[in-house]
C-alpha cells in the first residue's frame, strides 16, 4: 500500500472544527498511527497501579478503563472533498467506591504516577461527595474473569482501508447524485474503533476491540420556481462492522418501492435511487389528515422502537436519575411488578441484546466488566424487564447486572446506556407485499425524519423520509407533509401484523445522547416491516 | 496550566509561527478548566473535574492546507506539530474555498471573564448543591440537578500578524424538582459569567413552587391558544431560527430565508413590527468574545428591525462570492422587549396558557421552520389575569416565524439559553395533542 494513498488528504479542512470543538473527538493523528496498538501487558501493569492506589486510599471497589478511541471522518460536498480527519483520544478513567459513594477521575497522561494520582483523586472525590449522598452504593456481585479478550468479528478493518478508496467512493456518490439532477449532495464516511481495556478489583482484565462504521449521504433537490426544496438521506444504517459493509451483495438487498439493505450496503445504487425519490417528493401531493393504517419499514421503525421502547425501559430513567435531563419513564416499577402491564398487542416481543452480530451495541463485556447477554423486555405484549447495571440490579430483584454500562470515552464516567433493543419478527410467514395487499387506507413509510417524544415517553410524533399512499391494497403514489402522533401504549397495542424474519433488518443511532455532561452512545434496533392500525396522521404543511 | 494569560499564549504562538516554512500559517491555542456535580433523588450521583489544553496548526501552501494538533508544548513538540501539518498540506488537494489570511485586526477586550467564577473549587460546587437540596428536602420534594463551571481561553495567531485572545468564565445550573407522587414537576436553568449572580437556593425555590403548583393538572382540548411563554420557553423556540440567519443556505435555496424564484428574504418584512433583534458582544448581561472563528471582529449587528430582515451572516468565502461584506454571526442575541414583568403579562391576559419550558423540539419542515415539541415542568391556565389551575402537557406544532407574527406583548428580556429573551404573549399558538407526561 502506498503511504500517499493511505493518508491521502489527511488533516485537511479541520481548522475551523478544531478552533471550536477542542478535543471533541480527540487529537488529529496520521492514519498510520491508528494501526499501532497499545501492549496489553503494559495496560495490565498500569491497571494494577490504579487498583492498588485506590485500595490503599480506602476504596472498597475500583475499576480502571484504559481507552484508545479512534475516529476517521471523510466528508465530501458536491465535487470537492470537504475534510478528512483522523483523531485519537487516549487516556485513563478510574472509578471507585469509598465511604459507600462513587468517585471518578481521569487523566490523559498515561504514566504510572499520573494514574496513581487519578486513583487517589477519585477516592478523594468519593469521600467529599459522601457527605451529600443518599443510600450507600450496592453493587450486584460480579466474578472476575481473569485476563480475557473480545474482538468484534469484522472482515475488513476500516482503518486499514486507504483513505483514497473512501474519497473515491464519496466522489462517485456525489457525481451520480449531480448527474441525476440533485442540486446539492453531502456524503460522509465515518469509522470508529474503540480499543478498551477494563480492570477491576473483582479480578477482571478485559481487552476489547470494537468497530463501527457509518456511510451516509444527503441530497437536496431545489425547485427554484416554486421555492420548494426536499432532502433525501441514504438508507444505510450505522453498523458494528468493518469496511465489508460497503461491499454490496445481492442477498442483502431488499427489493420494493426502493431498494433497502441488510448486512451489506450499495451506496452507488442507493444515491441514484435517492435522487429519483427526491424528484417524486417535489411533485408529491399533500396528505389528507386522519386515521391511517401505517406500514413501517425497518429503516423507519428503528427510531420509533428506540424512543418509545428503548428509552422507557432504561432503569435509571425509571428511578429518576435522568429527571433533570432526558426525563423519567411511564414504565414505573409498580406497572412492572403486576407482571400484567399491557405494553402492546400479543404480537409485540421486544428483546434487549448486547451480543447481536453486526449491531452497534455488541461487545463481549460492558464498561464495568459484566459479560453481555440477551433478555426479554416485552414478552407477548407484557412488560417483563428493564435494562440495568450493577448498582441498580438489586432494585429489580436481580442477582447480576444485565451488562448495560457504557462510557463514551476514558474521561467520562460510565453509566446505564441502552442495549440493542429490537422487535422480534413475526412467527408466521408474511411478506411486505402481502401485508400491503390487506391495507385499505394506509401509508407506507421508509426512512426516518423528524422525531419528538415527551420526557416520560407517552406522547410521540414521528415524520419520515418517504411516504407512499396505500389505497385498497395498492401503492398509489407519494405523499408529503406526513407526521403521525400517538401514545406509546396505544400505538404498540395497534400493532396488527409483523413480517417474518426474511425481512428483518437493523437500523440504529450513531449518537444517542444522555447524561449530564451529555455522553453519546451507539445502538442498533432490529425489526421486520410492521403494521399499526388506525394511527392519527397530521398534515405539517405551513405557509410563512 | 490550562488557562494561559494573553502574554503566555502570545509567546507560545509566536514561537510556533517562527517554526513555520509554509506560505501561510495559522495557529490556535485553547484551554479549559472546570468541574461539575450531578445529583438526583436528593443525593449526589456523579462529579468530575477536567482540565485540557491543545494547540492546532494550519499550514497552507497555495490553496492546500493541512492541520495537526498537539498537547505538549516543549520546543521539540512544537516543531514536530508544525512539520506534520506542513507534510499533510503538501498531500492535500487545493481547497477552492480557501481564503487568504487576514492581517492584524483591532479586537477590543471582552468582558467575558470573572475571577470569582474562575476560582470555584469542588467545595464551592458541593455547597451550592447543598443549598438546592435544602429546598427540596425541606419541602418533601425530590430534586435532580446539574451544576457546572468552566474557565476557558482561546487564542489565535497567523503569519500575517493577526493575534486574538479571549478568556471567559461560565457557571451554569439547572434543577428539576418533582413531588414524591410524581404528579408535579418544576424546572429552572440559568447561566452566568459571574458566580455572584448565581443563587441556587432562590432558583431551587422557583422550581419547587412549580413542582407543587403543577400537581393535579387538568386536561383541556388541544387547539389554538393565546400563550405566555416564559423567557426559557421562548428561547427554546427561537434558537433554531437564529441559526438560520445565514446568507449561503438562503442563497442556495435551502432555508426559510430563501426567496421563491431565487435570492434571499433580506429586506423583507418577515415578522411583526414589534420585533427587533440584534447581537452585541458588549451586552453587560450577555458578553461574548469580540472576535469570531474567521478572525473577524464581532460588532453590534442589527438582524431584524421592526420585523424587517436587516442582515444575514456571511462567511469570508461567501461574501467574496456575492460581493458582500463578511459578517460573523454572534451568539449574544438580544430580542428587544418592553418593561413588563412576567407577572404583569399574566395580569393583562383574559384567557391563556402559561408555558414554563418546552422539551424535545425537533424541526418538522426546514422550509417553514415548523417545529414540534412538548410543554414540560409547569403549564398553567390563565383566566382574568390570574393563574387558575395547572394543565396537562401539550404537544405543539408551530413555526417561530409564524409565532413572531402573532406577538401581542413582550416583557423585559432576561438571559436564557439562546440570548436575552423576553417573556412573550403570543396569540394562536398551535397545540396538537395532549401528553400524560409529568
Amino acid at each position: 500500500m502506498k503511504r500517499k494513498d493511505f493518508i491521502y488528504l489527511s488533516g485537511m479542512g479541520l481548522g475551523a472544527l478544531l478552533l471550536q470543538d477542542l478535543n471533541a473527538l480527540g487529537n488529529p493523528i496520521d492514519p498510520l498511527q491508528a494501526l499501532e496498538g497499545v501492549d496489553v501487558k503494559f495496560k495490565k501493569e498500569l491497571a494494577d497501579v490504579a487498583l492498588n492506589a485506590a485500595r490503599s486510599k480506602g476504596a472498597t471497589y475500583a475499576d480502571i478503563r484504559i481507552g484508545r478511541y479512534l475516529n476517521q471522518f471523510v466528508a465530501a460536498r458536491e465535487k470537492r472533498v470537504q475534510g478528512v480527519s483522523n483523531t485519537e483520544s487516549f487516556g485513563v478513567g478510574v472509578r471507585v467506591i469509598a465511604n459507600g459513594c462513587w468517585g471518578f477521575a481521569a487523566t490523559n497522561k498515561v504514566t504510572k504516577e499520573d494514574i496513581a494520582k487519578a486513583a487517589e483523586q477519585a477516592v478523594a472525590v468519593a469521600k467529599a461527595n459522601s457527605k451529600i449522598m443518599g443510600e450507600p452504593v450496592q453493587l450486584a456481585p460480579q466474578k472476575g474473569f481473569g485476563e480475557v479478550a473480545w474482538k468484534a468479528p469484522i472482515e475488513r478493518n476500516a482503518f486499514e482501508v486507504p483513505i483514497k478508496e473512501k474519497v473515491d467512493l464519496l466522489m462517485n456518490v456525489n457525481d451520480i447524485a449531480l448527474q441525476n439532477g440533485a442540486s446539492f449532495v453531502n456524503s460522509v464516511m465515518f469509522a470508529i474503533n474503540e480499543q478498551k481495556y477494563f480492570a477491576s478489583t473483582d479480578g477482571s482484565y478485559i481487552d476489547q476491540d470494537i468497530h463501527r462504521i457509518y456511510p451516509s449521504f444527503t441530497i437536496t433537490k431545489i425547485d427554484r420556481g416554486s421555492g420548494k426544496f426536499q432532502t433525501v438521506n441514504s438508507l444505510s444504517s450505522p453498523m458494528g462492522m468493518g469496511y465489508e459493509y460497503l461491499t454490496p451483495r445481492a442477498e442483502d438487498k431488499v427489493q420494493g418501492v426502493v431498494t433497502r439493505y441488510k448486512h451489506r450496503y450499495d451506496m452507488l445504487e442507493d444515491v441514484k435511487n435517492a435522487t429519483q425519490t427526491a424528484d417524486q417528493k417535489i411533485k408529491a401531493k399533500t396528505v389528507e389528515p386522519g386515521k391511517y393504517d401505517l406500514v413501517l419499514d425497518p429503516s423507519h421503525l428503528w427510531l420509533t422502537i428506540h424512543e418509545s421502547v428503548g428509552h422507557p425501559t432504561e432503569l435509571d430513567r425509571v428511578l429518576g436519575y435522568e429527571a433533570n435531563y432526558a426525563g423519567t419513564s411511564f414504565l414505573t416499577l409498580d406497572k412492572w411488578k403486576t407482571k400484567k402491564f399491557n405494553f402492546g398487542s400479543k404480537l409485540v416481543n421486544v428483546v434487549a441484546d448486547k451480543t447481536q452480530k453486526g449491531s452497534l451495541g455488541a461487545v463481549g463485556y460492558d464498561d464495568e466488566g459484566v459479560k453481555c447477554g440477551k433478555w426479554d423486555l416485552i414478552k407477548d405484549g407484557t412488560l417483563v424487564n428493564y435494562q440495568a447495571i450493577r448498582d441498580q440490579a438489586h432494585i429489580i430483584g436481580l442477582d447480576a447486572s444485565q451488562g448495560c454500562c457504557y462510557a463514551q470515552g476514558w474521561d467520562d464516567v460510565q453509566f446505564q446506556r441502552m442495549a440493542n433493543v429490537s422487535l422480534q419478527p413475526g412467527k408466521e410467514k408474511l411478506s411486505v407485499d402481502d401485508m400491503i395487499k390487506n391495507v385499505e387506507k394506509g401509508i407506507y413509510i421508509i426512512g426516518n425524519g423528524s422525531f419528538s417524544i415527551d420526557q416520560q415517553r407517552y406522547n410521540f410524533q414521528f415524520g419520515g423520509q418517504s411516504f407512499y399512499e396505500i389505497k385498497n391494497g395498492k401503492i398509489a403514489g407519494m405523499l408529503n407533509d406526513v407526521a403521525y402522533q400517538a401514545n406509546t401504549q396505544e400505538f404498540w397495542n395497534s400493532c396488527s401484523a409483523i413480517c417474518d424474519e426474511s425481512d428483518y433488518r437493523l437500523g440504529g443511532s450513531f449518537n444517542d445522547g444522555k447524561g449530564q455532561p451529555s455522553q453519546s452512545s451507539a445502538v442498533s434496533h432490529g425489526s421486520a416491516t410492521t403494521r399499526f392500525n388506525g394511527v392519527n396522521v397530521i398534515n405539517t404543511a405551513r405557509k410563512i | 496550566m490550562a488557562i494561559l494569560s494573553k502574554e503566555e499564549a502570545q509567546a507560545i504562538l509566536k514561537k510556533v509561527i517562527g517554526f513555520s516554512k509554509a506560505d501561510a500559517c495559522e495557529v490556535s491555542l485553547n484551554g479549559s478548566d472546570g468541574g461539575n456535580i450531578r445529583y438526583a433523588r436528593n443525593a449526589v450521583s456523579t462529579a468530575g473535574q477536567i482540565s485540557v489544553m491543545s494547540l492546532a496548526v494550519n499550514s497552507t501552501f497555495g490553496k492546500k492546507t493541512g492541520t495537526a494538533t498537539i498537547n505538549e508544548f516543549d520546543d521539540a513538540s512544537l516543531q514536530k506539530v508544525v512539520k506534520r501539518s506542513e507534510e499533510l498540506a503538501m498531500l492535500a488537494p487545493e481547497n477552492p474555498e480557501y481564503m487568504p489570511l487576514l492581517g492584524p485586526q483591532d479586537f477590543p477586550e471582552s468582558t467575558t471573564y470573572n475571577a470569582k467564577t474562575a476560582a470555584m473549587t469542588p467545595d464551592t460546587r458541593a455547597d451550592m448543591v447543598a443549598k438546592s437540596l435544602e429546598v427540596s428536602k425541606a419541602a418533601k420534594l425530590e430534586a435532580a440537578g446539574f451544576l457546572e463551571n468552566s474557565t476557558r481561553f482561546n487564542s489565535v495567531m497567523n503569519s500575517k500578524g493577526l493575534f486574538a485572545y479571549n478568556k471567559s468564565t461560565n457557571v451554569s445550573f439547572s434543577v428539576t424538582v418533582r413531588n414524591q407522587e410524581g404528579t408535579g414537576s418544576g424546572y429552572i436553568e440559568q447561566d452566568f459569567n459571574d458566580l455572584d449572580k448565581m443563587d441556587t437556593l432562590a432558583l431551587s425555590k422557583i422550581a419547587a413552587k412549580k413542582a407543587n403548583g403543577s400537581a393535579g393538572a387538568k386536561a383541556i382540548e388541544p387547539g389554538k391558544y393565546t400563550v405566555i411563554l416564559e423567557p426559557l420557553a421562548a428561547s427554546d423556540m427561537l434558537g433554531n431560527m437564529f441559526r438560520g440567519f445565514d446568507a449561503r443556505s438562503a442563497d442556495e435555496g435551502r432555508s426559510f430565508m430563501s426567496k421563491k424564484g431565487g435570492g434571499t428574504r433580506l429586506g423583507e418584512q418577515l415578522f411583526s413590527e414589534n420585533i427587533n433583534i440584534y447581537s452585541d458582544p458588549f451586552n453587560p448581561e450577555l458578553p461574548s468574545s469580540t472576535w469570531d472563528r474567521d478572525g473577524l471582529p464581532n460588532k453590534r449587528t442589527q438582524w431584524v428591525e421592526k420585523g424587517v430582515v436587516k442582515n444575514l451572516s456571511y462567511s469570508r468565502y461567501w461574501a467574496a462570492q456575492k460581493g458582500a461584506q463578511p459578517l460573523p454571526f454572534n451568539r449574544s442575541i438580544v430580542l428587544e422587549g418592553g418593561n413588563q414583568s412576567l407577572e404583569e403579562l399574566i395580569k393583562g391576559t383574559e384567557k391563556g396558557i402559561l408555558v414554563t419550558r418546552f422539551w424535545y423540539i425537533r424541526s418538522v419542515d426546514p422550509q417553514t421552520l415548523l417545529l414540534t415539541g412538548l410543554t414540560r415542568d409547569g403549564t398553567f391556565y390563565i383566566e382574568n389575569g390570574e393563574i387558575k389551575f395547572p394543565l396537562k402537557n401539550f404537544r405543539f406544532n408551530e413555526s417561530p416565524v409564524i409565532m413572531l407574527n402573532n406577538v401581542e406583548a413582550l416583557g423585559k428580556p432576561v438571559r436564557t439559553g439562546s440570548g436575552m429573551i423576553p417573556p412573550m404573549k403570543i396569540r394562536d399558538f398551535t397545540f396538537t395533542s395532549l401528553s400524560d407526561a409529568v
